[in-house]
């Protein structure tokens, strides 16, 4: 468990660059909410508190932030997260059979997260990729167009411990 | 098939063209070059007037009048940002950019900056764009090593910095207020407009805020005249347009071509016609914001005016593209549980309207649907329309207002069987 302190203290200097950037402190809330997810994984009540303090906001605004914006989290998620578009040009080609699919691979259904911590399950907006539609964003990557078969392949991969 | 000259899209095949020297040995940076060397800012904005350019983000107001209207003396400094919150369903031009040109627009950044006499630029880049953030980082990086941002740039005293910002989710904050909120740290809520940013924007100072396709086009207007731009349109709308055509069609994907081609051209003759032969049912043809067409209205040349005319909007250019194996009331359920889940939340019609208005379509497509449905719908949706902050209650209420519309009649045969089963029949 991290302490609030550590998240400023670590990572020092990565925050001082982004504070530069900005004219006021409270503009580098974004930037310093992002760096700390990265780091942390997720945003828990000591790094909201933490970045409260380093930019000298109430902790109130700084929660507001976090639960406006959908890329938060405040739990851990799965070590592979699969978000499906669920928008317009998704659905035209089928992301609602994808989502089925994928519920019954992982054994959870969509907002949730395996026991294990391996996976989670999330559906998106539009992701700004609808020429590979259906498509997804497991962890950092776009995946489309997605079919069952090339979905079992992903899975095999992660499951064998391969890159995907 | 019109042949189109490749502007924003030619250096989409070229291998490593988003590396500086790649970039730079194909022409690139001169334009920037000659407007620092050679030219005053007065004559910048004078040339992006000529040239027609408008908006490609979705509003379409002309690119040099909204440089134009940056005071001139004001004490405060100016900001120029960057919209790359690219998040309207249907449209993914900029993100071909950003991963592809990434040089093209640093370029069209600096060359509007000096048009305003801005020293910083921020770009607000979605942040579900990991790897175009990745990409454009790198070419940002490149152009500070080469003296192309940073200070004195090209030997004059001319200095720029461009910071990359990245958002966190929340389509408002493509909506030009709301992006400024949240580059200020705040939740992304729209502003009521006057004051307008030229004026008083991001952290109260005169910004101009641009889409990212919007300032791809400048290098090429310096670099080839105001007047070769403007003729490669049609009238008041200079230059090409990158569509997005995404759905029902055999070849998905992003194609340039001059801002009105018509939109049946782009489906049938560029994105090869509908897949598996099947017949064509109705068309999104600005992002999911824009009112839908029947088949029989793809006549139409994709331009700002043109598309007003027939009641819907050029947009994101965002083109989806429905076949007869689609469900109007699920498709519209699709469209109202995005405009319900992006509300903002700040006006009540906005909020308690589009909320509504995604219980009643579920209600139907849920067979459940009651005849006055369609009816209230309408009135809802009405009241929403022009009653609020921001153009997202214009947005959210005009696909409920036109699908009703346009296909009444399997509403309410969906009301009243409680299924789906025209679709099904036209398909026998
Ligand atoms: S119209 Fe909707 S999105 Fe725009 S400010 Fe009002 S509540 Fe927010
Ligand atoms: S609709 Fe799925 S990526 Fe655009």
């Amino acid at each position: 468990m991290i302490k609030n302190s550590d998240f400023t203290y670590q990572y020092k200097l990565e925050l001082e660059q982004i504070m530069s950037q900005y004219e006021t402190k409270r503009a580098a809330l974004l930037p310093v909410l992002n760096l700390a997810q990265e780091k942390y994984g997720s945003l828990s009540p000591e790094i909201e508190k933490a970045a409260a303090e380093y930019l000298d906001l109430p902790l109130m605004q700084v929660r507001e932030v976090v639960s406006f914006y959908t890329l938060y989290h405040t739990k851990l998620k799965g070590k592979y997260h699969f978000q499906v578009c669920r928008n317009m040009s998704c659905h035209l080609l089928g992301c609602e059979e994808i989502i089925e699919y994928l519920k019954t691979r992982l054994s959870i259904d969509v907002g949730e997260d395996s026991e294990d911590g391996r996976f989670s399950l999330s559906t998106v907006e539009c992701l700004g990729a609808c020429e590979i539609a259906p498509m997804m964003q497991l962890n950092d990557r776009y995946i489309g167009p997605l079919t069952k078969e090339s979905m079992d392949e992903i899975l095999s991969k992660i499951l064998s411990e391969q890159k995907i | 098939m019109s042949a189109c000259p490749k502007i924003l899209s030619q250096h989409f095949d070229v291998p490593n063209a988003h590396k500086i020297e790649v970039y730079c040995s194909r022409g690139g940076y001169t334009s920037a070059r000659k407007v620092l060397t050679e030219m005053g800012a007065e004559q910048v904005i004078e040339e992006v007037k000529k040239s027609n350019l408008r908006g490609l983000g979705g509003a379409g107001f002309p690119t040099g009048m909204k440089w134009g209207f940056i005071p001139r003396q004001s004490k405060k400094p100016c900001y120029v940002v960057i919209n790359a919150d690219e998040g309207e369903p249907g449209t993914f031009k900029d993100r071909y950019i950003l991963c592809l040109d990434p040089h093209a627009l640093i370029e069209g950044v600096i060359i509007a900056c000096f048009a305003v006499k801005s020293h910083k630029a921020f770009i607000y880049i979605r942040g579900e764009y990991v790897e175009p953030v990745r990409i454009f980082r790198g070419a940002v990086e490149e152009a500070y090593e080469k003296g192309f941002l940073g200070k004195g740039i090209f030997g004059t005293d001319y200095s720029l910095d461009l910071i990359i910002h990245v958002g966190a989710g929340a389509y408002i904050c493509g909506e030009e207020t709301a992006l400024l909120d949240s580059l200020e740290g705040k939740k992304g809520f729209p502003r009521l407009k006057p004051p307008f940013p030229a004026v008083k924007g991001l952290f109260n100072s005169p910004t101009v805020i641009n889409n990212v396709e919007t300032l791809a086009c400048v290098p090429h207007i310096i670099n080839k005249g105001a007047e070769w731009f403007s003729k490669l349109g049609c009238e008041k709308n200079g230059g090409t347009r990158l569509y997005s055509v995404s759905g029902h069609v055999k070849k998905p994907g992003l194609y340039e071509l001059p801002l009105g081609t018509s939109l049946k051209e782009i489906i049938y003759e560029h994105a090869g016609g509908i897949r598996q032969d099947l017949i064509l049912k109705a068309v999104i043809p600005g992002g999911i914001s824009s009112s839908i067409l029947k088949a029989n209205e793809i006549d139409i040349r994709m331009d700002f005016n043109s598309l007003a005319a027939a009641g819907t909007m050029l947009g994101s250019a965002g083109i989806m593209v429905m076949d007869e194996t689609t469900c109007m009331v699920k498709a519209l359920l699709v469209a109202t549980r995005f405009f319900a889940h992006e509300s903002c939340g700040q006006c009540s019609p906005c909020r308690e309207g589009t909320g509504w208005i995604l219980k009643i379509v579920e209600r139907i497509w849920e067979g459940k649907g009651r005849p006055q449905d369609l009816d209230n719908l309408i009135d809802i949706s009405q009241n929403i329309e022009g009653n609020t902050i921001c153009a997202f209650g214009d947005a959210a209420a005009s696909p409920v207002i036109s699908y009703i519309k346009k296909f009444r009649g399997e509403f309410e045969h969906h009301i009243k069987t409680g299924s789906c089963d025209l679709v099904e029949a036209a398909l026998k």
